[in-house]
């Protein structure tokens, strides 16, 4: 388990990935929140932060945390996204040797709030690794949702005199969030 | 060769943005290439991906099927046609019936191959690129000059200024700060189109499925925000199975951009929902142009296992100097010249078609394992067929097929050149001549050829008998290199014959497409080198060896004589270039060296049909090594030295550039003596810094062996 995470976290860093991971689902809560008020996020245009349902959201109140941490929108759409600074959602898999997050995306939110804020925090439970991509397309597969995003890294370009440019049509920050879950916790059903 | 295209390579070879933004782009591909492949087996990967591609290419009825069913089943609609107009028309008629003003497009090469931008915004419909090297093509009226970096040819300073004259003014030359602002300008695009156009990657028959890949995250909004998604893909991304994704997706971004993965991949399968609720239409358009005809061609159906990575531009010594607008279509570069000639037509490649000096760069890269090289030779013999060769050089090889005709013109000539002559070196030609020798000087021709001198030559008589093939150069115009080979062979015990009926090896012919001449010499010396009974038969020239070693046959399979074919076989098994043959004399004793010699640094270029063709870049280094020699590697060892056979009288303005760079390395690498295995290679690397008036000396290895031994 370590060894596949330390490759990731290795391989996703050497993209410009930040890779946190945090022993109990309430740590990696803690995280965000800090993480969001350290981002400036408020009740206002372009400062919004939006976070599409996600396993890790069952049995956490949403309403108090909305309460807490003005301009967190849980009720996604198109417009909050493109108004919002930061997105947040729950990625389902992770591949070791590339520092890829794979995702059932077939839900609009899912793409919403990972393409249009300029900072992308990817959750992500602790035992979601796989060494390779054959292993990672031997757990989702096309028959099961129309669209199957991975995601490796920012948004890059290098298409003016070949300089590495973070950030073009995507988020230019990554954060990527590992939690370990026990079995009998909530959030550990497949 | 139009004057309009000899033009547009002047204009190429004289933009310093140009050739430095792509030389410096080369010479870091090749290190970060290698980095990205580290830990993968790169033979085995691109094996299956030949295998599973041309599996494809071999039933594309069968997998256009398979996809069309699979996806409609899942609510897309998927329409086929081979025929470019109707693509056009479809998404036109798709665009009024839904009411689309704008549309956003993520890079698609199949939507340039059919210059679909025109069409639609002839119609009153606003398309935006959104590939950012794409939109700064667009903004600027130009095609894209790479497929995977558009804009490559661009400084910032040119882009700033596209910037200001089509978009908005006052932006400055500050990259980070230029991104930033096309991310504004485009994201109001993304956020108004009705339409997303895409091309793909890969489209999975078996499941129905699109792979898209891409770093800036624009196909991942062209395929979110509008509520009509249509993509445009050629056939050839279709392949069986959606375990095929694997091999592809593993080699793709790392023959492309030297990444482990990109940073978006998106497999799409079916309509998922807008974001209001509502269902996305889905489009797919399996586009044909000829891709069909192509794959049931039998030499071209390779061609249909390109994965359009664009490696073999990356790696290619001319595309590094020229870009790729010279090649004044869509698709550029090695692949672009064989695409070009199938879906553009074949009268299209025939000025780009010359621009290969087939030195084989791109076939050591090439994911698809593609012989880029061949087929551009097979184009070659093509046009020749179809609109015959010029007057010149017909006249030319009509004399090359007449062996004594052309023995005795090289043996007056030698008289002729008397007062140009000086050193043993020719500096200037007279007139039109006079281009061959503006960068290098040309050997003398040797007032006795080798196969004169070499009959005065007294060897020991032995039972073992090697014949010598000597080819043109060393015939003609390093017979010393001749007659140290035979001392070589004699320390050996071994007697050289040297059959009288030997002649042109046919490279010049074959390389020019005319396969006819080619046939003709390949068959007079396949009779007079089999007349004798030998163990092997050597050349010192690695142009002249594949030739003889796999060109032959080539050829004769090519004209369809297959007659022919078993004795070019018998032939090919007993040919050995000189270094592999003094190699295997050595470890097997029979050849020894002076012991405790230390004789100097020596620097060693690797000429391209030994390495790339005979794949013996080890047994002169071996041998030199053992001599006494320390090898200081120059940088770029491998790469071409631009002589390329009648390349460089052809194309004088891009091999003089190719020269440069090679001797700039062997400069550096403050040797005092380059050696090579090639006397092709001699002739360009000496008479360039002869020209430059250098002391470095340069010497064929046969040269440098023949002292060393015992």
């Amino acid at each position: 388990m370590d060894a596949v995470f330390d490759t990731f976290k290795l391989r996703a860093e050497a993209v410009s990935a930040e890779v946190h991971r945090f022993p109990h689902k309430n740590e990696a809560l803690d995280f965000i929140l800090h993480y969001l008020r350290d981002a400036g996020v408020s009740d206002a245009p372009q400062a919004y932060a939006v976070w599409a349902s996600c396993p890790f959201l069952d049995g956490v109140d949403q309403k108090q945390l909305s309460t807490a941490m003005p301009g967190l929108i849980f009720d996604v759409n198109r417009e909050v996204s493109a108004a919002a600074k930061v997105g947040i959602s729950q990625l389902d898999w992770a591949i070791a040797n590339t520092g890829t997050l794979v995702q059932d995306a077939a839900r609009v939110d899912q793409r919403l709030v990972s393409t249009l804020p300029l900072i992308h925090i990817a959750l992500i439970r602790s035992d979601r690794i796989v060494p390779d991509l054959p292993s990672a397309l031997a757990k989702i597969r096309p028959e099961q949702t129309n669209y199957i995003s991975f995601i490796t890294g920012p948004s890059r370009t290098a298409d003016i005199e070949r300089v590495l440019t973070i950030g073009v049509h995507g988020p230019e920050k990554l954060i990527i969030v590992f939690y370990d879950v026990l079995l009998d916790e909530p959030g550990s059903v497949n | 060769m139009e004057t309009k295209f000899r033009e547009s390579i002047n204009k190429a070879l004289h933009n310093p943005n140009l050739t430095g933004a792509l030389g410096r782009f080369s010479e870091a591909y090749r290190i970060s290439r290698q980095k990205a492949y580290e830990g993968y087996d790169f033979e085995a990967l691109r094996t299956q991906i030949a295998e599973r591609k041309s599996y494809a290419a071999s039933h594309l009825d069968e997998l256009a099927d398979l996809f069309t069913k699979n996806a409609e089943a899942r609510g897309t609609k998927v329409f086929r046609t081979n025929d470019p107009a109707k693509v056009r028309e479809y998404i036109l008629n798709l665009a009024r019936e839904n009411g689309v003003k704008s549309v956003v497009k993520s890079k698609s090469m199949a939507s340039e191959e059919i210059h679909l931008n025109k069409h639609l915004e002839a119609a009153g419909i606003e398309v935006g690129e959104t590939d950012l090297g794409e939109w700064i093509v667009q903004l600027a009226g130009q095609t894209p000059s790479h497929m995977v970096m558009p804009a490559i040819h661009m400084s910032k300073e040119e882009v700033t200024t596209v910037f200001n004259e089509q978009v908005e003014e006052g932006q400055k030359p500050d990259i980070p700060k230029l991104v930033k602002f096309a991310r504004g300008k485009l994201r109001a695009k993304f956020l108004n189109a009705e339409m997303g156009i895409t091309g793909a990657n890969i489209a999975v028959a078996e499941t129905g499925t699109l792979v898209i890949v891409t770093n800036e995250g624009n196909a991942r909004l062209v395929t979110t925000l509008p509520k009509l998604h249509v993509a445009i893909v050629g056939i050839e991304k279709l392949m069986e199975k959606f375990d095929d994704v694997v091999p592809v997706l593993t080699a793709l971004p790392k023959s492309a951009t030297a990444q482990l993965m990109t940073s978006y991949v998106s497999m799409i399968s079916g309509p998922v929902p807008n974001t209001d609720g509502t269902p996305k239409q889905l489009h797919i358009i399996l586009m044909d142009n000829r891709r069909t005809e192509m794959s049931q061609d039998p030499k071209f159906k390779q061609a249909m296992q390109c994965i359009r990575c664009a490696s073999c531009l990356n790696v290619c010594p001319v595309f590094r100097l020229v870009g790729g607008h010279v090649f004044g279509k869509v698709y550029t570069g090695g692949i672009g010249t064989i695409l070009t000639a199938w879906f553009d037509a074949l009268k299209s490649s025939d000025d780009i078609q010359s621009l290969c000096i087939q030195c084989g760069n791109c076939t050591e890269v090439c994911p698809g394992k593609i012989d880029i090289p061949g087929l551009i030779l097979e184009l070659r013999r093509r046009l020749a067929v179809e609109q015959g060769q010029p007057l010149a050089q017909k006249a030319i090889f009509s004399v090359v097929n007449n062996r004594r005709l052309f023995h005795s013109m090289l043996r007056a000539g030698s008289l002729m050149q008397k007062p140009l002559q000086k050193d043993g070196f020719i500096r200037h030609l007279p007139f039109f001549l006079s281009e061959m020798t503006e960068f290098r000087s040309l050997p003398a021709i040797a007032e006795v050829p080798f196969r004169d001198t070499f009959k005065k030559i007294q060897q020991p008589a032995s039972k073992e008998k090697i014949a010598f093939y000597a080819g043109c150069l060393i015939d003609f115009a390093y017979p010393e290199m001749g007659d140290s080979l035979v001392k070589i062979l004699n320390k050996a015990g071994i007697e050289v014959v040297f059959p009288e009926g030997q002649t042109c090896c046919g490279a010049p012919a074959r390389y020019s497409g005319a396969y006819e001449v080619a046939a003709q010499n390949a068959s007079d010396n396949i009779n007079a080198l089999l007349a004798d009974d030998v163990t092997y038969v050597v050349s010192a020239c690695p142009t002249c060896t594949a030739a003889l070693k796999q060109e032959f046959i080539g050829t004769f399979e090519s004209l369809g004589q297959t007659g022919s074919v078993p004795r070019a076989r018998e032939l090919a098994d007993k040919v050995i270039d000189f270094s592999s043959l003094v190699k295997k004399l050595v470890d097997e004793g029979r050849l020894k060296f002076k012991e405790g010699q230390q004789l100097g640094k020596i620097t060693y270029h690797d000429s391209c049909h030994l390495k790339r063709t005979l794949h013996a870049s080890q047994p002169p280094r071996d041998l030199l090594t053992q001599a006494g020699y320390e090898i200081a590697e120059m940088y770029e060892a491998d790469m071409c030295c631009g002589m390329g056979g009648s390349y460089s009288l052809k194309l004088p303005e891009i091999s003089a550039p190719i020269l440069e760079r090679k001797l700039t390395n062997i400069k550096n690498s403050g040797a005092p003596l380059a050696v090579m295995d090639c006397p092709g290679c001699v002739m360009q690397i000496r008479g360039g810094l002869d020209k430059q008036n250098s002391t470095i000396k340069v010497e064929h290895t046969v040269q440098r062996l023949v002292d060393e031994l015992e």
